[in-house]
């Protein structure tokens, strides 16, 4: 097998960042992706798009078309539509198994980059299972990949991407129906204290700022402090309910885009056994790292939002900063370049980060997700209720894992990534723990699904019949 | 088939493929899940658990809720892309009657 | 806290014993580990299973057979208790088998053993056409199975939840995130735990798998348990393609197919790895060829808990008198057993089984 300097896995900001740069310092990299092109989900089909689909999405997007040529100009290769289900650590190194349509591989590589980026906080409201219930990131991705908009929706929850989806829907010509926000006028005011230190990240923070101004010029309804949201409907999302100022309403549509957030997509980390910390503002876990983006496990870098949430801006002075590392360990360049190098994305980096308090303030996670009601379901895949996980906090349950062994929780394809916060907040709750002794699941591998044929592939010839 | 979803672009090369034995049109190379939103399908599967049904919710191959059998094999629709002569099962699900 | 027996590991084989003792009316405390112990009673393969065992030590065997008969009654006691279905099937079990010659081998140890236990092992060899008109999905790799029928399968995390629900219902305690630092006996025993929590019990039973490699010796036992490693990996819900379990395939109860036959000695390692889970697929592909479009959802290592001689151990320690120690690595198979004679045998009561085969005493 032969063994490459380095592997990327996610083609996102961050990761096009590194592989790049740690190509450019004379480094082996190869880059799997699960996309059929570069750009992650962020810049999802960024360079296939068209210019229609560039009008509705809007400068940043395209922006990201520069990161994608470069790292197709660059000497890394890039693998494909590449699903990564097993990293094993080797005496040196790491050994990376994917599929692709065409069968199993494997790559071995003697550091590793993980940025695998963000996915949708779970959003545990009554009927979020129901068909024509998504996240709203979903609605925003069957734009950029498909040219596709809900016809007759609504958004809800709470977060700036909300609005820059309703301009999108808008630019399409497809308007949200409303826009329900959980977060209230208190939290805004809460928030306003940290807008000075948010100021340093002020490029962004204006960009927010021009697109609440461009969302006012659409007239779309906009309804905030919503309580009780609720997707109804037999079989399908019929319309959302919700309560504000005391008052139940409901609004009949086709397609309800929820959001609250997104978190890291900690599945390769927690696999890997890498040490992750409790981060409060975000009400997730993340991986601990250095400046660099290393890990507690020597040569496993982790960046991007899989990190802690930043943003696309703040990926790309973390891959910076994470290929001169590397580059630095690899022997390709001294200590003292890696340093000067290493000045400008540090700070841009910095700004970036330094809005974060500030949204999480202002957009909270809503009440009813953190602590879903006990006839609401938290795991979609194995169908489980909150109620049934707070049934087994009160036998004794203490940590995810006996949960799961007890009811199943986290069982089903989805591995856990859409419910393992919410169980971690309910049984943080349940026994007035802090969420970093409740912990998570353990990830196993496969990371994704994999059929036993192709598994069976890789049996060692020594062991076959 | 009436779909909640408007395809922008609808002028595309289109390709056969099977839905549950039925012959259907759907743009070469697209993203099989939003092609066969755009094209009306509004229930994916029903669930091995309940038989509830499910459709696309996170669109990045996380939540695996927009599973479909391709050839015989179960497949995250958001991770397929559409190509001629695709045979597409939705999965039934569990079958209430056998409780 | 104070009880008449503090059970050591909240395990399969700690909650049977437990429960067997509040039934008999004893106050009984749990005392459970961390959600990260490793803990075979989360990653076992569910077999209420009785071929293959006590292959040349024949009391074994009857030990098992015995648990398999009171397993029906206990789960109809327990399942109602604990309004829990807890999906036992006992209607027989297969040892697949790809070659004539082991399958040949295998037959002539079960004849030998059936004859050691007076004829009481009810076993039949299928093969191809009879094989496949019982279980139609086998492929024609498979030379023929022995259909041994007192095997069968159970939910195994169902139990574990049963057991624990029902030990709470009845006025039991479990304490969970607990580990045992410290026990002394200056009246009765007295258990510290790292948290600073101390228990106080009569008597003490000593369940905790693994961890009893470090209690054991302090309550004077040798405890020579060891950790093997058996990877299992379980595919997606399908629809019923298997009528009964084998040693190394089943369908639970869910739809899954679970697949595991992997035994490595590489200490407290529960990782898994792509040479043995693809080992263990091609092997479950060959059998049934059908798998091998099969989804693969979920991995995991566990960690049987090994005696030298792979028997359980029962034994009650000589220094610290009340203190039991109770370790087995089939703690599916025996829950029934654990639940309904070990308690007598734990209080010393007339109708104690005779366990003395499984002392320690053995391994002297």
């Amino acid at each position: 097998m032969q063994m490459v300097d380095l592997a990327v896995i996610g083609a996102g900001p961050a990761g096009m960042t590194a592989a790049t740069m740690a190509a450019g310092a004379g480094l082996s990299v190869v880059v799997l992706d699960e996309q059929p092109a570069p750009g992650g989900q962020i810049y999802r089909a960024v360079a296939s798009g068209g210019t229609a689909r560039a009008d509705i999405l809007g400068k940043d997007y395209v922006e990201g078309a520069v990161l994608v040529q470069g790292l197709l100009a660059s000497t890394a290769r890039h693998e494909r539509g590449a699903v990564v289900w097993d990293i094993a650590p080797l005496d040196e190194g790491f050994e990376i198994t994917f599929s692709q349509e065409s069968g199993p591989s494997r790559v071995a590589a003697r550091r590793l980059v993980l940025a695998t980026g963000a996915l949708e906080r779970p959003i545990p409201v009554p009927g979020w299972t129901l068909p024509g219930v998504m996240t709203a990131g979903a609605g925003q991705i069957l734009l950029k990949a498909s040219g596709v908009v809900a016809g007759s929706a609504v958004l809800a929850g709470s977060g700036p991407l909300l609005y820059l989806l309703a301009i999108q829907m808008s630019r399409a010509g497809a308007p949200p129906l409303a826009i329900v926000e959980t977060q209230s006028w208190r939290d805004q005011l809460r928030a306003t204290p940290r807008v000075l230190g948010a100021l340093r990240g002020w490029r962004t923070l204006f960009k927010g700022f021009g697109l609440l101004a461009e969302l006012r010029g659409h007239a779309i309804r906009r309804i905030t402090g919503a309580r009780n949201l609720a997707i109804i409907g037999t079989g399908r999302a019929e319309g959302l309910q919700f309560t504000t100022k005391g008052r139940t309403q409901q609004i009949s549509c086709d397609t309800v885009l929820l959001h609250q957030g997104v978190v890291p997509n900690t599945q390769a980390s927690r696999a890997l056994g890498l040490e992750h910390d409790w981060h409060h503002g975000q009400r997730a876990f993340v991986p601990r790292t250095d400046i660099w983006g290393e890990s507690t496990h020597r040569g496993i870098f982790v960046i991007g939002d899989g990190a802690g949430i930043a943003g696309a801006k703040a990926a790309v002075p973390a891959g910076e900063l994470a290929a001169l590392q590397i580059a630095h360990q690899a022997g390709a360049l001294d200590k003292a370049t890696r340093d000067k190098k290493a000045g400008a994305p540090r700070k841009r980096l910095e700004a970036e980060r330094s809005l974060r308090p500030f949204l999480e303030a202002a957009y909270p996670v809503a009440a009813q997700v953190l602590a879903p009601a006990d006839t609401t379901m938290v795991c979609r895949c194995e169908e489980v209720t909150a109620g049934e996980v707070r049934k087994w906090a009160a036998l004794g349950c203490k940590g995810p894992n006996q949960t799961k062994a007890f009811g199943r929780v986290g069982m089903g394809p989805c591995q856990g990534r859409y419910c393992g916060l919410t169980v971690t907040e309910i049984l943080a709750r349940s026994h007035d723990m802090p969420h970093s002794a409740v912990g998570s699941y353990r990830i196993r591998m496969p990371l994704k699904p994999v059929t036993l044929g192709e598994l069976a592939l890789l049996e060692p010839t020594d062991a076959a019949e | 088939m009436n779909s909640a979803f408007r395809d922008l672009t609808p002028a595309q090369q289109l390709v056969p493929v099977t839905l549950d034995g039925d012959e259907l049109m759907l743009p070469d190379g697209a993203n099989l899940a939003a092609a066969l939103l755009a094209y009306g399908v509004g229930v994916f599967r029903g669930t091995p658990v309940s038989g509830a049904p499910r459709a696309p919710y996170c669109m990045m191959g996380a939540c695996f809720d927009c599973l479909i059998e391709l050839h015989g094999v179960t497949r995250q629709a958001c991770m397929t892309q559409v190509q001629a002569g695709l045979v597409i099962t939705k999965p039934k699900g569990r079958d209430h009657a056998d409780g | 806290m104070q009880a008449d027996y503090a059970i050591i590991g909240g395990g399969v084989v700690g909650l049977a014993a437990g429960w067997g003792l509040i039934r008999r009316g004893q106050k009984v405390i749990v005392i459970d580990g961390e959600d990260g112990s490793f803990r075979a009673s989360r990653g076992n393969f569910g077999l209420v299973w009785v071929q293959s065992k006590g292959l040349g030590a024949p009391h074994y065997a009857r030990w098992s057979q015995r648990s398999a008969r009171l397993w029906h009654d206990f789960a109809a006691e327990l399942g109602a208790a604990s309004n829990t279905d807890l999906c036992l099937e006992q209607r027989g079990g297969y040892d697949f088998h790809l070659d004539e010659a082991s399958l040949a081998a295998k037959v002539r140890q079960y004849e030998m053993l059936r004859e050691e236990l007076g004829g009481n092992y009810p076993f039949e060899v299928l093969r191809s056409n009879a094989l496949r008109r019982e279980e139609p999905e086998i492929g024609p790799k498979v030379a023929g199975a022995i259909l041994h029928h007192q095997d069968g399968h159970v939910n195994p995390l169902r139990l574990l939840r049963a057991l624990a629900a029902d030990i709470v219902a009845r006025g039991g305690h479990i304490l969970s995130g607990e580990h045992v630092e410290d026990v002394s006996q200056p009246d009765g025993f007295r258990l510290t735990c790292r948290s600073g929590r101390v228990v106080e019990a009569g008597k003490i039973v000593l369940s905790a798998g693994l961890g009893a490699m470090t209690l054991g010796p302090k309550l004077g036992f040798k405890a020579p348990v060891r950790p093997q490693r058996g990877q299992v990996l379980i595919t997606e819900k399908l629809p019923k393609m298997m009528n009964r379990p084998s040693g190394i395939i089943r369908q639970v109860d869910e739809g899954g197919i679970q697949i595991g036959d992997s035994k490595e000695e590489v200490g407290l390692d529960d990782r898994t790895t792509i040479d043995t889970t693809a080992t263990i697929a091609a092997r479950a592909v060959a059998v049934m060829p059908g798998l091998a479009r099969a989804q693969l959802v979920r991995s995991w290592g566990a960690l049987r808990v090994m005696s030298p001689d792979g028997l359980p151990i029962y034994q009650k320690s000589r220094t610290m008198p009340g203190a039991a120690l109770v370790t087995c690595h089939s703690g599916i198979t025996l829950a029934a057993a654990h639940a309904r004679l070990l308690p007598a045998w734990l209080e010393g009561a007339d109708d104690a089984p005779d366990l003395e085969k499984f002392s320690e005493q053995r391994f002297s």
